[in-house]
Parts: C-alpha cells; sequence; structure tokens
C-alpha cells in the first residue's frame, strides 16, 4: 500500500485545502442553514450551481450573502446537465462570473439513477483542459475510465460511492480501492455516502476526500451532521495514515499471561 | 421601444438600450452574475457597449446553492 503521507492539505490544481471535506450547498431549508452547516463542517470548498437570476424578485437572499467567495472557495458545478455542450455552457458562464478556472463536471446520463454519462464527461474534460479549465470530474467507478480521465488532465477523479442523493454508502469499495490505488490526482469521492462512518470508510480506504451534501442537509439536524462528517473524515484519514493492523482469523489476548494469580 | 427575452421572459426596453442599462433598470450587481447574449458570453467590460436589439435573448446568470 503506498500511503500518501502528505497529510497536511489536500491540495487540488495548486489550491491547498486544509479540510479533506468538501460539501455541497443544496437542499437546505435556507441560506441560514447552510451557511451554519459549511461553518460547522469546517470544509474549505463548496459546491454551488449555476442558474438563471430571479428578476422580478431581486428583494430574496442570494447565497453570496451568507457565504463569502471570498472565504470560501466556490466549486462551480454542472448538476443538472445532461450533455456536453450543456455542462460547457455551465462552467463557461461560471468562469466569466468571478474568474474560477477551477470548476466541477458533472454530466448526467439518466433521469432517474443520475449516472454519469461517461462518454460525454470525456468529451467535456477534453475541451476544458484545452480550455485552461482545472475539472474535478465526478464519474463512475470504472478503473480504466477514471485513468483516462487522469490522462486527459483531470485535476481530480470523483467516483461515486451510490446513486447521488441515495445515502447508500460505499457500494463499490473494490473499484474505488483500484481507482486509489493507481491515480496521482486527488480521488475524492462524490455522491451517495449516507452517514459520518461512510466517509471514515473512504478516508480509511486512501481517499484523499470525500463531497457530501444530501447527508449532512437531509439530516434531522443538519449543522450536527456537519461537525459529526468534519470529524469522521478526519478520523478516517488518521487511521489511513497509521496503517490499520492486519485482519487475522484467530484471536490474539490484549493482556500479557506472565504474572497471572 | 425593443422586445428582447430576458431569462426566458419577453420584456420591453428602451431603444438603444446597451446590457449595463438594462442591470441598472433591474438594479443587478454586475459583480455577481454572468451574461449570454444570443448564446455568446459579454464579457463584463463589454456590458456598455453591447446594445439590445428585437429579438435579442439575454440569459443573466448567478450561483446558487448546489450539490
Amino acid at each position: 500500500m503506498v500511503v500518501r503521507l502528505n497529510n497536511k492539505y489536500l491540495k487540488i490544481a495548486g489550491k491547498k485545502l486544509k479540510s479533506r471535506l468538501i460539501v455541497g450547498t443544496g437542499k437546505y431549508k435556507n441560506f441560514l442553514e447552510t451557511a451554519k452547516a459549511v461553518k460547522a463542517s469546517a470544509a474549505d470548498m463548496v459546491t454551488v450551481a449555476v442558474r438563471r437570476i430571479n428578476i422580478t424578485d431581486k428583494k430574496k437572499p442570494i447565497l453570496t450573502d451568507y457565504l463569502n467567495p471570498k472565504k470560501i472557495i466556490y466549486l462551480p458545478n454542472t448538476a443538472g446537465c445532461f450533455s456536453s455542450e450543456e455542462a460547457l455552457r455551465t462552467l463557461r458562464l461560471a468562469r466569466e462570473m468571478g474568474g474560477w478556472k477551477l470548476v466541477k463536471l458533472e454530466v448526467l446520463g439518466d433521469k432517474k439513477n443520475l449516472y454519469p454519462n461517461m462518454i460525454e464527461t470525456i468529451k467535456s474534460t477534453k475541451t476544458l483542459v484545452k480550455e485552461g479549465f482545472k475539472v474535478m470530474v465526478y464519474c463512475t467507478d470504472d478503473p480504466l475510465l477514471a485513468r483516462q480521465l487522469e490522462d486527459l488532465g483531470a485535476s481530480a477523479i470523483m467516483p461515486l460511492a451510490s446513486p447521488i442523493g441515495s445515502g447508500l454508502g460505499l457500494q463499490n469499495k473494490i473499484n474505488l480501492s483500484m481507482i486509489i490505488k493507481q491515480s496521482k490526482v486527488p480521488v475524492i469521492v462524490d455522491a451517495g455516502i449516507g452517514t459520518a462512518s461512510d466517509a471514515t470508510i473512504a478516508m480509511e480506504m486512501g481517499c484523499d476526500g470525500v463531497l457530501i451534501n444530501s447527508a449532512i442537509a437531509n439530516a434531522k439536524r443538519p449543522v450536527l451532521m456537519a461537525k459529526a462528517f468534519k470529524d469522521a473524515v478526519i478520523s478516517g484519514r488518521n487511521a489511513y495514515l497509521a496503517e490499520r493492523m492486519r485482519k487475522k482469523y484467530s484471536a490474539s489476548a490484549s493482556s500479557p499471561l506472565k504474572g497471572m494469580i | 421601444m425593443a422586445k428582447i427575452q430576458l431569462n426566458g421572459k419577453k420584456i420591453s426596453i428602451k431603444s438603444n438600450s446597451s446590457i449595463l442599462d438594462l442591470l441598472k433598470k433591474y438594479k443587478l450587481n454586475n459583480k455577481k452574475i454572468a451574461i449570454e447574449h444570443n448564446g455568446t458570453i459579454i464579457q463584463k467590460i463589454n456590458y456598455n457597449k453591447k446594445i439590445l436589439k428585437n429579438d435579442d435573448k439575454l440569459e443573466v446568470v448567478h450561483f446558487i446553492g448546489g450539490g
């Protein structure tokens, strides 16, 4: 096992993140809850979506009122895009908005399972890299496709653990560990994580980070769950670095037998 | 008058209005948005140069919460 000993930061495309937890900002009750949960998670990076502005009701609060893009890294995402054209259009607009080059690409293929369309994803990655974007790519857990994305210049590989928003946890540990072993860019498990222990396991396996949205936002107490994820990711990372004991099929007493009365 | 489509809605604006005029009319902070004019992204520095014409399609977007 190759232990990635650089524990201090999660480095993505030259950006140093103190936290290995990235959080989404969707599905919250309101912006105040979003802001509180993000704070409790201690994440340095949040994903955001690009949508039409509400022209008629400008008094409605907006995300930037609650999460200052100068203090936290906004990672524009193409969630909801089902073709390369839509995804490229979205990210080009995101770049124009604030000069963001680091983006998350997500091209979906099926409305029901929200599985990534890897043909469109690969096509988009090629174009975005050519245009100077630093692309973190949401992808399936196929090690061959993950390698292809890395070869094309992806800044991070983001395989799903199970379908987006399902909370089913890590359903593909073998594939994920193959991707972790082969990748030279950060591997961030994205989608499907249901609770804090799932994140710990992902980190223990050697993932460089996890991206969580629904598991925090859909918890009964999102702010507390955000803190749980913060701790879970730190614990998992430490356990990975500590290198766990070997599993044995026989018992081994913890107390010495010498001196027994 | 010119009739344009703004975020999918038909609106009327004064003739010879620029994108910047439109943003002022709707009190939109141009630092927090991006604009597409008939499918082409317009750089912020050109907002005052781009004059809107009949049937133009304008998309004004910003960041919202997302996963």
